[in-house]
């Protein structure tokens, strides 16, 4: 991180100098503190560079980045899709001796399962949040988006992200999320369309501050982002819908053709370790994915409502669906978006 | 003299203009003093976040990203300047010749792709010819959209310069360099001084494209900043920008000194 | 100008010779820089997308197909015509076109009060145009929409002062849109206009007047055909980024419908991963203002012999 090459340096060095480490992260997702004690413990110069969404990572990688970073972050439909395009490079669970520190919920994953190619970085779930202020009314249900009531109404902000809106809305509506079917896809269609007359904007990056603003009474939001706005002072709830919720999870991943293979091994070996994990999760007020955390967290992460689910309730992961049937969810998102 | 020169509403106009220029950026301005961690609620006078700014863990990777971003901006603009400058030349003195419409066209390409097909495209064609993407990557993608914007202001300058100018002195024996240089230049600088702004501020800028080329580690000021508001804008970005703005205001100050000094004779 | 426009020079062949080699770095860099990776686009666009990213190199037409035609949502309906990006085009067109009015009706009396100043100060005045572009624009937009918003200083203010009694929606609305645009690209315009009327002859207008043409009559005749290269390059300058600007749309007007700018980002950075659909939306557009371009150069280039 903090070997960012000087001004005058006009060509990246090489990748294969010994102990590098080119890590392919999103922004301000890793304590500055922990690279460098990674640094300190291995003596590995850790260079980071960032990306801005899942997507602009892969379509990055697939015009010709892959073979410049050693670990990505993608999520976990990510995960599946960067496994299927062979950009991933697979490990035994031996390369990791702290790869029995993974939570047993997230070790066989649909997404990789047994866990060849990644291990978990952080989870959290995706739903909405309502401004108290404004609305005080039961708010259990996804209709609050989807068929909101009178006083939410055009105060809507949802996250510009075809994968989440496409999904919560099959959840409101109860069917699977990679459909064929005429009638559920044509349900989704318009009951999306109906929607969107009461909905004020779409937003992702604006998601927390235009609760905090006043801009919108309720969003759709992740619940890190939540409890962030609450933290700043908007007096917003985190609703854990009865239908259900969008569960993602971030996880590191080992890139095909890394340059640095070992380094990377001993990054991903570092991160599992729970005091380590523990710090990713106290700085980014997720969840980790490692077992043994509890005693390193902070207790307003701990205990905070956005990351403490009702037990009965129930999470999804966004599915990633073959070619045919991604075509048409991509049709009814430009739909939508026309 | 004044009369024709004065428009009734004209400067009621360009106040207003500037009015509007300026007051998002006192926002910006005054936020960047916010004692909280929000961009939309006051928490009170602080510095914090100007030392945060120079100190905090961030602290090199947004300097570094500044200098990239200003350095690239100065070396990029200042390129694509000289080259729009003789492309005008040939343009508007250089006859009519065959190849004159493609080169308009070819000029005003990067105009006209949108910047994300040039980012992908770019990253793309770098990466087939075996070029690492970094600094230089960057600088060659900036200094090729850059063209365009110095170009139409500097063109449309040179277009209201009759030949004459150059032809008189000529006649009166001053090589085609001195011609140029005595009597063209001075008479263009104004286009390409605007020409040259616009490169500089559209470099300085540039996310889409800048954020395709760059290589690992390398981070320009937007590339940084968009990077940052994934996790929602935090004063900090409020307290670089500011700083840029104090930059600026020097840069300018100073560029306002040595034209004075130069400018002795009116 | 815009166009190659007229010719200007000294009745010299030889220097006139001497100058076409300085087209070559333009060539060099934008033939190699630019139009090899657009060239790369075009051939993108007629080929097979990977699903999520990428092309096969088989060759279809399947792109422009998708842009022109629908099959209804399943594909098994009569072939009819596509009005969805049709629409999206016709909107961002509109779109860009008021902006760029906007720009030129505030722009030129900005350009012209400049360019009026005594020499000394006009160089500072271009500075103060151009000094709210150091700080990012998405940070300005953002501002911007701090401003506008409804528990806002602009509606704040307004109310304070008695001149409206509830605060103004301006988010997410048009007009809030056509703001952002014409703050992200405002000096795009006053440059250019600048740098013409800078090199204006006065006498022109004072010789107007003393044939008693009025001022706004001079302006009319006399002003704008001058400067009219100017005006033309800085609306050149602000409609064709306008057309694929997205940021402003976004953030001012709540995304709530795509634009040229988002449709074609959508295609490589979005879940749906279609490059040669975003190639082939990039090229009709492309080509579009292109032919608009080398009309105007080529009508401009008769007008001026």
């Amino acid at each position: 991180m903090k070997k960012l090459l000087l001004g005058t340096c006009l060509l990246a060095t090489p990748a294969f100098a010994e102990g590098e480490l080119k890590v392919y992260h999103w922004f301000e997702y890793i304590p500055e503190e922990l690279v460098q004690k990674f640094e300190t413990e291995t003596g590995i110069d850790v260079t980071i560079d960032t990306y801005d969404s899942n997507e602009a990572m892969l379509a990055a990688l697939k015009a010709g980045k892959i073979g410049q970073y050693d670990v990505a972050v993608p999520g976990d439909y990510m995960v599946k899709i960067m496994g299927d395009e062979g950009l991933l490079d697979t490990f035994a669970p031996e390369d990791l001796p702290n790869f029995g520190n993974i939570a047993p919920q997230w070790l066989d994953v649909p997404f990789d399962p047994g866990r060849k190619s990644s291990i978990p970085y952080q989870w959290g779930s995706t739903a909405f949040s309502v401004n108290r202020d404004v609305y005080q009314g039961d708010i259990d249900s996804l209709a609050i988006l989807f068929n909101p009531p009178a006083e939410l109404q055009g105060k809507i902000n949802v996250l510009d992200s075809q994968g989440e809106v496409l999904a919560l809305g099959s959840i409101y509506l109860g069917i699977p999320q990679c459909s064929q079917d005429r009638e559920q896809l044509k349900a989704l269609s318009d009951m999306l369309v109906a929607a969107k007359a009461h909905w004020a904007s779409f937003g992702s990056d604006t998601a927390k501050d235009v609760l905090v603003s006043g801009d919108a009474a309720a969003g759709m939001i992740y619940n890190g982002f939540s409890a962030k706005a609450r933290a700043e002072g908007a007096n917003v709830e985190y609703a854990f819908p009865k239908e259900g919720y969008v569960v993602w999870m971030d996880n590191v991943v080992l890139l095909k053709d890394a340059p640095n293979r070992d380094n990377a091994l001993k990054f991903m070996n570092f991160l599992l370790d729970p005091e380590n994990s523990a710090a990713v999760t106290n700085y980014a007020a997720y969840t980790s994915g490692v077992t043994g955390v509890d005693p390193f967290l902070a207790d307003e992460i701990k205990n905070s409502p956005e990351n403490n689910p009702p037990a009965d309730q129930k999470g999804f992961f966004i599915e990633a669906c073959d070619e045919e049937t991604q075509k048409l969810y991509d049709a009814i998102w430009t739909n939508l978006k026309k | 003299m004044k009369g024709v020169r004065h428009y009734p509403g004209f400067l009621a106009m360009t106040l207003a203009c500037l009015l509007v220029l300026y007051a998002p950026l006192a926002v910006v301005a005054v936020y960047s003093f916010n004692g909280s961690t929000s961009i939309t609620q006051w928490g009170g006078f602080s510095l914090r976040w100007y030392g945060d700014v120079f100190t905090g863990p961030e602290a090199g990777r947004f300097g570094q990203a500044a200098w990239n971003s200003l350095t690239i901006a100065l070396i990029a603009s200042t390129t694509a300047a000289a080259i729009a400058t003789a492309a005008a030349l040939a343009m508007i003195r250089g006859g009519a010749f065959h190849g004159r419409q493609a080169s308009f066209a070819l000029i005003n390409l990067p105009l006209m792709v949108p910047e994300i097909v040039i980012a992908v495209s770019t990253l793309i064609f770098f990466s087939t010819v075996g070029l690492t993407t970094g600094y230089l990557t960057i600088l060659l993608a900036h200094i090729t959209f850059c063209i365009p914007f110095a170009y139409l202001p500097i063109a449309a300058r040179l277009e209201g310069i009759e030949g004459t100018y150059e032809q008189a002195a000529r006649d009166l024996y001053a090589t085609r360099a001195q011609a140029f240089r005595l009597i063209l230049l001075p008479l263009m600088m104004p286009g390409v001084v605007s020409g040259w702004l616009l490169a500089f501020i559209i470099s300085l800028d540039d996310f889409i494209i800048t954020n395709f080329v760059k290589g690992a580690g390398m981070e320009t000021l937007p590339t940084a900043i968009f990077g940052s508001v994934k996790q929602g804008i935090k004063p900090n970005i409020m307290a670089i920008s500011t700083l840029m703005l104090g930059v600026s205001v020097l840069f300018v100050t100073a560029a306002y000194l040595v034209n004075r000094k130069g400018q002795k004779i009116p | 100008m815009a166009g190659p426009g007229p010719s200007r020079g000294p009745a010299d062949a030889a220097y006139a010779g001497l100058v076409r080699p300085l087209l070559l770095p333009t060539w060099v860099v934008i033939g190699i820089l630019m139009v090899v990776p657009v060239a790369l686009m075009a051939v993108y666009s007629f080929l097979t997308k990977e699903f999520r990213g990428g092309v096969e190199w088989d060759f279809t037409l399947a792109a422009y197909d998708q842009f022109f035609v629908t099959r209804g949502l399943f594909g098994d309906e009569p072939a009819q015509i596509e009005w969805t990006y049709i629409t999206i085009f016709a909107r961002s067109i509109w779109q860009a076109a008021l902006a760029t009015g906007l720009c030129l009706l505030i722009g030129f009396p900005t350009a012209w009060f400049i360019a009026t100043r005594p020499a000394r100060t006009r160089g500072v005045w271009l500075f103060l145009i151009t000094i709210p572009y150091w700080v990012n624009l998405l940070i300005r937009t953002v501002s911007l929409k701090f401003l506008i918003r409804e528990t806002g200083p602009l509606n704040e203010s307004l109310m304070a002062i008695g001149l409206i009694d509830s605060p103004l929606p301006l988010v997410n609305t048009n007009l809030a849109v056509q703001l952002g645009l014409f703050y992200s690209y405002l000096p795009f315009m006053v440059l250019p206009i600048y740098a013409a009327v800078e090199r204006y002859n006065f006498a022109l207008s004072e010789a107007a007047a003393d044939l008693y043409a009025s001022r706004w009559a001079t302006l009319r005749e006399i002003v704008l055909p001058v400067v009219r290269p100017g005006i033309v390059a800085g609306m050149i300058l602000v409609f064709v980024p306008s057309l694929g600007a997205f940021l402003a749309p976004d953030l001012l007007g709540g995304a709530k419908t795509f634009m040229i700018g988002s449709l074609i980002d959508e295609q490589f950075k979005g879940s749906q991963g279609n490059w040669p659909f975003g190639a082939a939306v990039s090229m009709i557009l492309m080509s579009m203002v292109m032919v608009v371009l080398l009309a105007y150069a080529r009508a401009q280039g008769r007008a001026g012999r």
